[in-house]
Order: C-alpha cells, then sequence, then structure tokens
C-alpha cells in the first residue's frame, strides 16, 4: 500500500525494519517491475556531497589546463572549459535526477550517514534539483522514485520522517514467508518448506540476540538442500550444523542447543 | 467490523472531516501539519475509498513517522472513523486548526501510547461534549488530570544547577584510554610518517615538525531513573539532573521507568526547561505507582540497548532498588546489558542513610553486576560523585 502511495504520490518512501526483512529488496524488485534502472547510494559515516552528489575529475581538469597553457588559451577559456559538465562526475543521486526515464533510487540505511548529509538530502528529495555553484542548478528531467531504508542506527530527524511516507516491516508471517521462499528456492519440497518456516518462526520467539530474517532463512533452506536433508527431525547432527546459516552470535549458538533445535523442528514437523 | 462514525448532516465535507482526523492525530502525539492534510487528501484519491482498509493502510503511510506511530495507528483510526472514541459529534471546521494545535501538539508529544486513541474508550459524555469535533478522546482527558505535574517538583533553578553539574559529570567520565594517536597542532610526541613525508621537498631534512596527541573519547551517559512511588520524595532531584544532563550533552539519553520504561530524551530535549517538563509530565504517567525494575532493565537491556548501548557508555541507574519483580530478572537483564561492554553505575538515594545495607533482595542481585554502587539523594551528593566516576 505504502508503495503503491510512493508511485501515484511521488512522494519518497521510508521503509524502516530490522535487518534482514527484505527492506532493500522492495527497491530492487520495484526497479524489476517498473522496468527500469535502479540507483543505489548506499550510506555510511562520512558519507559527503562528493560520494553522494557530484565531484569534479580534477585529473583531468589539471590536464587541460596544462593542455590549454601550451595551446595558449586565455585563463577565461579555459576556466569556462573545465568548469563545463564535460569535466563532472556524476554520483548516485545527480545521476538519478538526470535520466531519461524515472529510475528507482535507493537511499539505503540513511540512519548511517550523518545528520548533516541528511539535511542536505531534504533538499534534493523536496525540490528535485541540485546546485552545483560553477555550473547553476540542474533540475531533475525525471523524477525518481526514492526509497529509503533505515534499520535504527540512530533516530531521523523530524524534517525527514516529514518528508516520506513511511512503512515499517516486521518479519512475514508464515504464509508470507512460506511462499518467498517457494519462489527463491525453487527446487524445496513442500513439506521441508513448510517446516523450515515453522522452525524459523518458532525460533524467532525463542531468546536471541540476533533474530534471523529472510535471507538467513533462505541461506538455511539452501543449506539443508545441500547437506541433503529431507526432514528437520531425522539427523540433529546435521539440522546443527545447518544452524550456521541462522544464528550469527556464539551466545546464540550455545542458546539453541541440540535439544531445543530438536524440540523446535518436532513442533515445526 | 464496526460502525462507521456518523458525522452531523451538515458536516462541510470530506476536507473538514480530514482536518479534524489530524487534530485528532495530533492531540494524541503525532507530529502533523498542514502540508500533511493536503498529502492525506491526495492519497485517498490513489486509493478505493470506500475500502475502509485501503484507506487506512494509505493514511498510515502518510501520518505515521515512526515504528511506534505505526503501531498504534490502527487504534486512533478506529477511534475517529469507526465510531470508537466518540459518538457522532461534529467534524467543525476550526478556523485555523494548525496554528492552534501545534503548540498543544507539542506538549502532549510523546504521550504514552496506551493512551492513544482506543476502540474501548467510554462512549459519549464529557470527554465528546468538551472537545467538540477535534476528536479528542475521553480516555485522553481524564488521565490527564490523575497525573502529577512535575513542574511543581522542579524549579527552574534545580535544573541550571544541575546542568552544571552534569556537565562536570559528563567531562569526569570521559574516557581517557585511547590507544591510537592523531595528528595534532599540540601534543606530546612526533608524528614521524607526517614529518618525514613532508620533509621530502626539503631533500628529506625533517624542518617542519608535526606532533601527534591521544584524543579524546567521550563516554556517552544513559540515564534511567526510577520514579515509583518510593522514590517520590527524591524525583526532584533526579529528574532536574536528567533535565541537566541532556540540555548539556546531546549524546546522552534518558530513560523514566515504574512499571514501564519510558524514553525521554527528545521530551527533555525542549528547548524551553519548563516545557520539557510538562512533556514529561504527560509521559510519566504512573508517576508515583509500583516499580518492576527488574522488567523494565529487561525491556531496556533487549530494545533501546541495542541502538544506544556500547563500549564506550556509562549506565547511570537512579533506583532504590525496591522491586516487585523477582530479582532474578533483575541480575540477567543487568548482565545482559553488561555483555554490552558498558559501565554501569547504581545511585541509590537510601544508601545514604547510616546503617543501609544492600538487603532489598532486587539490590543484592544486582550488586555482582555494577562497577559503581554509590549514594546519591541531593544534588551536591551527584557533583560529589565526580572523583569517583573519573577513576572508572
Amino acid at each position: 500500500m505504502a508503495v503503491h502511495l510512493a508511485l501515484a504520490l511521488g512522494r519518497p518512501l521510508l521503509l524502516e525494519g530490522a535487518a534482514g526483512v527484505g527492506k532493500t529488496e522492495v527497491a530492487r524488485v520495484l526497479a524489476a517491475v517498473l522496468n527500469t534502472q535502479l540507483i543505489r547510494l548506499q550510506c555510511y559515516e562520512g558519507l559527503d556531497a562528493a560520494q553522494a552528489i557530484y565531484e569534479w575529475n580534477y585529473q583531468r581538469q589539471l590536464l587541460a589546463i596544462r593542455a590549454a597553457a601550451e595551446d595558449g588559451e586565455t585563463g577565461r577559456a579555459v576556466e569556462s572549459r573545465i568548469f563545463s559538465e564535460e569535466f563532472l562526475l556524476e554520483r548516485p543521486l545527480l545521476k538519478a535526477i538526470r535520466q531519461e526515464t524515472p529510475p528507482v533510487l535507493l537511499i539505503d540505511e540513511i540512519d548511517r550517514a550523518d545528520e548533516e548529509f541528511e539535511a542536505y538530502l531534504l533538499e534534493v528529495l523536496s525540490e528535485f534539483q541540485i546546485s552545483v555553484p560553477e555550473l547553476g542548478t540542474i533540475s531533475a528531467t525525471s523524477r525518481p522514485v526514492v526509497i529509503l531504508t533505515a534499520n535504527g542506527t540512530r533516530d531521523l530527524s523530524d524534517a525527514l520522517r516529514r518528508r516520506c511516507l513511511y512503512a515499517h516491516a516486521d518479519y512475514p508471517d508464515p504464509a508470507a514467508e512460506l511462499a518467498i521462499l517457494q519462489v527463491r528456492c525453487a527446487g524445496i519440497e513442500d513439506r521441508l518448506a513448510r517446516q523450515i518456516i515453522g522452525f524459523v518462526q518458532a525460533l524467532r520467539k525463542e531468546d536471541l540476540e540476533k533474530i534471523p530474517g529472510i535471507a538467513e532463512t533462505l541461506d538455511f533452506a539452501a543449506a539443508l538442500m545441500g547437506l541433503g536433508v529431507a526432514d528437520l527431525t531425522h539427523d540433529p547432527h546435521q539440522l546443527q550444523a545447518a544452524l550456521a546459516a541462522l544464528l550469527k552470535t556464539q551466545s546464540d549458538r550455545a542458546n539453541i542447543t541440540t535439544e531445543v533445535a530438536q524440540r523446535l523442528a518436532g513442533r515445526a514437523a | 467490523m464496526s460502525r462507521v462514525t456518523r458525522f452531523a448532516a451538515r458536516d462541510p465535507g470530506p476536507a473538514a472531516r480530514m482536518a479534524g482526523f489530524m487534530a485528532h492525530l495530533r492531540a494524541n502525539g503525532l507530529r502533523l501539519g498542514a502540508s500533511e492534510t493536503q498529502a492525506a487528501l491526495e492519497a485517498l484519491t490513489c486509493v478505493d475509498a470506500w475500502n475502509a482498509d485501503d484507506c487506512c493502510r494509505a493514511l498510515k503511510a502518510v501520518c505515521a513517522g515512526s515504528a511506534d506511530d505505526a503501531a498504534r495507528f490502527g487504534d486512533l483510526f478506529d477511534s475517529f472513523w469507526r465510531n470508537g472514541g466518540r459518538v457522532s459529534s461534529k467534524a467543525v471546521p476550526v478556523p485555523s486548526p494548525d496554528m492552534s494545535s501545534v503548540h498543544s501538539s507539542r506538549e502532549t508529544k510523546g504521550e504514552d501510547r496506551s493512551s492513544g486513541g482506543k476502540a474501548s474508550a467510554p462512549d459519549g459524555g464529557g470527554g465528546a461534549a468538551e472537545t467538540g469535533g477535534e476528536g479528542k478522546l475521553a480516555a485522553v482527558a481524564t488521565r490527564n488530570l490523575m497525573k502529577q505535574d512535575l513542574r511543581d517538583l522542579v524549579q527552574k533553578e534545580d535544573i541550571a544547577a544541575a546542568e552544571t553539574v552534569a556537565r562536570r559529570l559528563g567531562a569526569a567520565l570521559r574516557d581517557r584510554r585511547a590507544r591510537r594517536r592523531k595528528a595534532s597542532r599540540k601534543g606530546r610526541g612526533l608524528h614521524l610518517r607526517k614529518v618525514i613525508r613532508s620533509s621530502l621537498p626539503t631533500g628529506g631534512e625533517p624542518l617542519r615538525l608535526y606532533r601527534k596527541t591521544r584524543p579524546d573519547r567521550p563516554v556517552k551517559i544513559v540515564a534511567i531513573c526510577d520514579v515509583s512511588g518510593s522514590m517520590t520524595l527524591y524525583a526532584r532531584v533526579f529528574l532536574a539532573f536528567l533535565a541537566g544532563l541532556m540540555r548539556a550533552d546531546p549524546a546522552s539519553d534518558a530513560y523514566l521507568f515504574h512499571t514501564r520504561l519510558v524514553r525521554i530524551t527528545d521530551a527533555l530535549r525542549d528547548k524551553d526547561a519548563l516545557r520539557a517538563l510538562g512533556r514529561l509530565s504527560v509521559m510519566a504517567e504512573g508517576f508515583g505507582g509500583g516499580s518492576k525494575i527488574g522488567a523494565s532493565l529487561d525491556h531496556f537491556s533487549r530494545s533501546y540497548a541495542r541502538r544506544f548501548v556500547d563500549g564506550r557508555t556509562a549506565v547511570l541507574i537512579l533506583s532504590d532498588g525496591y522491586d516487585t519483580d523477582p530479582p532474578e530478572l533483575l541480575g540477567a537483564a543487568l548482565a545482559r546489558l553488561r555483555k554490552r561492554g558498558c559501565r554501569i553505575i547504581w545511585l541509590n538515594p537510601m544508601k545514604g542513610w547510616a546503617g543501609y545495607e544492600p538487603i532489598a533482595r532486587g539490590m543484592a542481585a544486582a550488586l555482582p553486576h555494577l562497577d559503581l554502587f554509590s549514594a546519591a539523594n541531593r544534588l551536591e551528593d551527584l557533583a560529589a560523585l565526580e572523583p569517583e566516576l573519573a577513576r572508572l
């Protein structure tokens, strides 16, 4: 619903949720469905405008100045030439608004970026234009579909939240997860798929430090298929080995002992 | 599906009703402005407006701004549109609803989420009549009356004094154990790498000397304050301290608990100190009631701690340790918190009493997990902690 509205209203969509519930996948699938390009900006601490929006190609500029000096070009002519689009390196945000067809712009893990960057993003998201001091303002030729994802590394500002539509992605219910599993692991047996989903859903209710997401479920299924397991309850050792795909901390491994895993598997079967 | 609210026949139309709904959301702590009303109406044109569930989901995408909001939205929607919280009162087009209610929405921001619109709120009665068409629930209004106003407890001067104390405590807690050095203007050691690199243009003669120093590693302070009945006496000092801390140190974080845990950081950061306390009063429903230290800390260590507590954090717990939960829960919660690498400091007002022994079962269970267990019941006591904190 939120995605539908984001498309209809042309507003950015902020997706929040725990790690591994498929936030990034939404953008990827959306790009595939709309049959358009996906432009991805991965945020990290210290991300700055030069990495996200545009940068001058300094090396080429230097070379051009050298060449110009030998040809005896005047300073003013050189200046206007080296600050032209020819020497502009497009970074994701600039690239996104200069496409012919509206692309899907994925701004991933926005909460990892600094607050300053978030503030800069506000201008881009509300006006869809970027000002380059030497060139002037570049407005969007097409309005990209913007998807932002966050998983709560820090609180986002109210200003950003206000400009976006909001959707909270939770772990999927069993039916939805089963459908995902069947689509992504095409060769899986129906009975095993049901067992896996039952097992993972029960596991999420256990006292874990890192709750497994959907990606982990898929890995787990692939691991079981690779090990040739047809039934979760048959071989405790192989199940325990396959758990490596689901449990990612030492204390979680210690908590889910063979007995616990068997109990969960028994209930799922 | 429940009945749909019947609006008075001479209602001006959907736009006014939507404005009424926005006012209802604002009254329940969502931060919305005029542009959201517009966006909401636009959104409704994009979906099947006869389908109530679709409408609910569409409005949720527009209006909710955080996971909490999203979780409460269903109830709020029901209470306004589906006849949950009020009987058919008119949707009055309030002349300038946005200007007048922006203020009030700030005051009630972060309203305790369980008191948000609930379908089970009593129908009719005074609440709906009083609040006219704004759809404010009767339940909200009456609970406000039951709350104790913290502004009576804390004076402005207290906050100013607490601010200085908090600032000094923060400085004392600064971790100076950084091993790596950083280039800097002044410093003890020479930054050899830089010196040699810069000597290249002078033919290997190190003419310019660069220095390096050990950077300060600031420690975040997370303060968790107990405001249960047994702590009422000390609440004044501690709340002033929290308010001061929040204002002195932008990286710090504050929580209140009695039977539940509430994050109050954002409320306390309000520029106006007294208004901050006003907002706090709204959140501290149940102030002076029972205490569930174990459950609250357990909740903290599982939820907020994951985001806000790391190896460079000091967790300050301000509580007397009288717990109605089993002590094992408290011990386990602290152990889990401890695993995140933080330092835990418990300030207990009772410890200042002559002959006090930490025999409250909760306190006894907590002791092995603490880095510092100390007395504090006045602001001066908190200030006196400085050297001890510096030692940690």
